[in-house]
């Protein structure tokens, strides 16, 4: 009797490890969140929603930034159309679990890219949209023109964020002391160091340079550090395990960056349809089938340029009008780190 | 029979006023704010403080206020004015430019006509269901009916309508549908958990009851909502996830109903024993005798705690914003994160607040209405 249960369960449970879905090799694109994308309609995309130059609704309710610009990029590569994005704000908490869940198909969440979040989230970063780092932010009339003057500072900075400990090993290196003042609202915090509470303000040096630049006349009171203190990879993350639509989230970034290389702007890219240069012919579908070895449309890469724009457009509609400057974000060709592989 | 018309007197004697010491607003003054050295200093201390607070106030809120920028060259808004007015004046311009994001969060921009009948539609179901005159079994067809439309108004997909996901939703009516649905889907449950609680004839139901109340009261509300949020889809299978706001909205209710139930219960307990024994000697059934006797009387003892609860869930649903969902308060949060705005998150909390006072002081409002209401057959 015990042993026929045994069996019948056995049976019972093989047969549920038949009926899972298997990884459908022979039918579709390959890519099991590429089908699932096309079924649907409709790119989930999880964003931040409350970062200014990344993803932040403007006062319509649109997405505006370089992340959700991203987003937009897939969205066109595997559909057609960069519309067809849904994007789901997530806190700094619930942004891996909505990823390893299939909450959302992909994060570009200004996540950065660490060892451990590769190797124990189940996740892989496909790409870095933004290379940012720690910086510090001080009064002018402070008189410091460097980091290493800063011994005994009091610094604002914000609770349980990577800051806090990179400036915790940067003062540790550097054999000085510092009083931090935890603060969890940007605002707060904001206030606190212009009201003068504290020495410096640090986070991500963007954040510090558009905050400079909204002080308008009174941004030369202000003065960014040149010590950046750490590295700061920001980029999309998909899930492991999907090998094909991490190729397709990382090249259809690459080619945002091979098409500012050639010039090839969203008003330009029709005119260049009739182009000879092989590199350009292949990123914009007329050879090479470029966009089938990935999955997807030959013309992925047109239609991202087409209606979302190049890197460098994006970057001149979203960080350029809080004026940071370009720095290490710009292409290899002119002395930043952005750099695509060949295309072929 | 009276012919006299009102306002038209019969010559009376004429009468002394009270001597203004003895009544009169400068009476009660010298009585309650005067009455000694002590009271005299406090009182002239405490109104030189209000009076200072209260001229910079108005001073910051409105007389050197900025109240919109002008557009600047690159197609955005110039908050140079405002920068020059911190400190001294509040800066207005920023709910100018951003008060249907606050009140509506992602809602497409040309739909959002929708979202705002939904919160017409969610006060004047509040307000409906305030009227004694409406209480009868047709305000369940009114709810269901007016829910029906709200839901078709926020979805859409129907009748012309353009289809608008939830995820989307925001603003104030995410506030109102996680609070209204919230309560009213709590109070049932909660009223059932107090009775099985109370039971002495099911045990096994009365300890889900008590290992339910105790477990949800036992943890935070913002555990809860990170647990529905972002243990669950884990234990899911994948594909199937229920929606995020969806999750929250049930998070909410089991923490609710395991208060109210609380509450109920007070009520329960604080009747007179005779109240049961009167109801079982005339012979009523367990749900008829809850129904008819027991819980009329049990409800209106605990309206005070009850409308204190709703007042608690209704400011509680803001803590959504830690899993990302756009209420009221996250959506006034993302507003100012828009750098230009950042220096003004004070302006964009005040109009907050004055929302969810209005809210919550109505229902404060109501409840002493309702306690008047019942007292007199108490009193009588």
């Amino acid at each position: 009797m015990m042993k026929k249960l045994t069996m019948t369960a056995g049976a019972l449970f093989a047969t549920a490890m038949l009926a899972a879905p298997a990884p459908a090799f022979a039918e579709g694109t390959g890519s099991a969140t590429i089908d699932a994308i096309i079924k649907r309609g409709e790119l989930i995309c999880g964003v931040a929603g409350n970062n200014a130059m990344f993803s932040l609704p403007d006062s319509k309710g649109v997405m505006k930034g370089m992340d959700s610009d991203s987003c937009r990029t897939v969205a066109a590569a595997i559909l057609g159309d960069a519309n067809k994005v849904k994007f789901v704000p997530l806190t700094a908490q619930n942004r891996f679990t909505a990823l390893q869940s299939g909450e959302v198909d992909l994060i570009y969440r200004s996540t950065t890219w660490t060892l451990g979040r590769e190797a124990n989230l189940g996740g892989l970063f496909a790409s870095v949209n933004y290379y940012d780092g720690t910086g510090f932010l001080v009064k002018a009339s402070a008189g410091v023109k460097s980091a290493k003057e800063m011994d005994g500072a009091t610094i604002c900075v914000s609770p349980g964020t990577s800051t806090e400990l990179a400036i915790a090993d940067y003062y540790r290196v550097n054999n000085m002391k510092f009083t931090p003042i935890l603060i969890q609202d940007v605002n707060e915090i904001q206030n606190a160091f212009l009201s003068g509470r504290c020495d410096a303000y640090s986070t991500d040096s963007s954040s510090l340079a558009s905050f400079r630049f909204q002080q308008g006349d009174k941004a030369k009171d202000l003065v960014l550090l040149p010590e950046i203190i750490s590295k700061e990879p920001l980029g999309g993350m998909v899930r492991k395990g999907d090998d094909k639509f991490f190729d397709l989230v990382r090249w259809t970034f690459f080619a945002t960056l091979i098409a500012e290389e050639y010039g090839v702007t969203q008003a330009n890219v029709d005119t260049f349809m009739t182009s000879n240069v092989p590199d350009v012919r292949r990123l914009l579908g007329l050879e090479g089938d470029m966009g089938k070895a990935l999955g997807v449309d030959n013309k992925f890469a047109y239609n991202a340029i087409k209606q979302v724009g190049n890197y460098g457009e994006m970057w001149e509609r979203d960080v350029t009008p809080f004026g940071v400057p370009r720095g290490i974000n710009n292409l290899w060709t002119k002395g930043g780190l952005q750099y695509a592989p060949p295309m072929r | 029979m009276s012919a006299i018309a009102p306002g038209h007197h019969v010559a009376q004697p004429s009468r002394e006023p009270p001597p203004s010491l003895i009544a009169g607003p400068l009476a009660w003054m010298r009585t309650n704010l005067f009455n000694s050295w002590l009271s005299t200093a406090v009182t002239l201390a405490l109104g030189y403080l209000v009076l200072r607070m209260g001229t910079s106030f108005i001073q910051w809120a409105f007389i050197h206020a900025v109240w919109t920028v002008p557009m600047g060259a690159n197609g955005t808004l110039d908050p140079a004015a405002c920068r020059a007015a911190q400190g001294v004046g509040a800066c207005w311009a920023v709910i100018w430019d951003k008060y249907r994001f606050i009140l509506f969060g992602r809602y497409p921009y040309d739909q959002q006509w929708r979202a705002a009948i939904v919160v017409v539609l969610f006060i004047g179901l509040f307000v409906v269901s305030g009227m004694r005159r409406f209480w009868r079994k047709e305000l369940v067809l009114i709810w269901i009916g007016t829910l029906t439309v709200i839901g078709v108004l926020m979805w859409g997909g129907v009748l012309g309508l353009t289809y608008v996901g939830q995820d989307i939703w925001g603003g104030l009516p995410i506030t109102l549908i996680l609070s209204t649905f919230g309560l009213a889907v709590a109070f049932p449950l909660a009223v059932l958990v107090a009775l099985g609680r109370r039971s002495t004839t099911m045990p096994a139901v009365r300890m889900l009851c008590v290992l339910y109340i105790e477990l949800i009261r036992g943890v935070p509300l913002i555990s809860l909502l990170f647990m529905a949020s972002v243990m669950f889809p884990l234990f899911m299978p994948e594909g199937l996830n229920p929606d995020k706001l969806l999750r929250a909205q049930v998070a909410i209710i089991l923490f609710a109903g395991a208060y109210l139930a609380e509450v109920v219960r007070a009520g329960l307990q604080g009747l007179p024993k005779g109240q049961y024994e009167a109801a079982d000697a005339i012979g009523l059934g367990y749900w008829r005798k809850m129904g008819l006797v027991i819980l009329p009387q049990a409800l209106r003892l605990v309206i005070p705690p009850l409308v204190n609860t709703f007042i608690g869930f209704f400011k509680d649903t803001s803590l959504v914003l830690i899993i990302g969902i756009f209420d009221l308060l996250t959506s006034g949060k993302v507003a100012v994160a828009e750098p230009i705005w950042q220096a003004y998150s004070t302006e964009v909390y005040i109009v907050l607040a004055l929302i969810y006072f209005a809210f919550c002081f109505s229902m404060s409002r109501y409840s002493r209405g309702l306690e008047r209401e019942f007292g007199k057959s108490v009193r009588r």
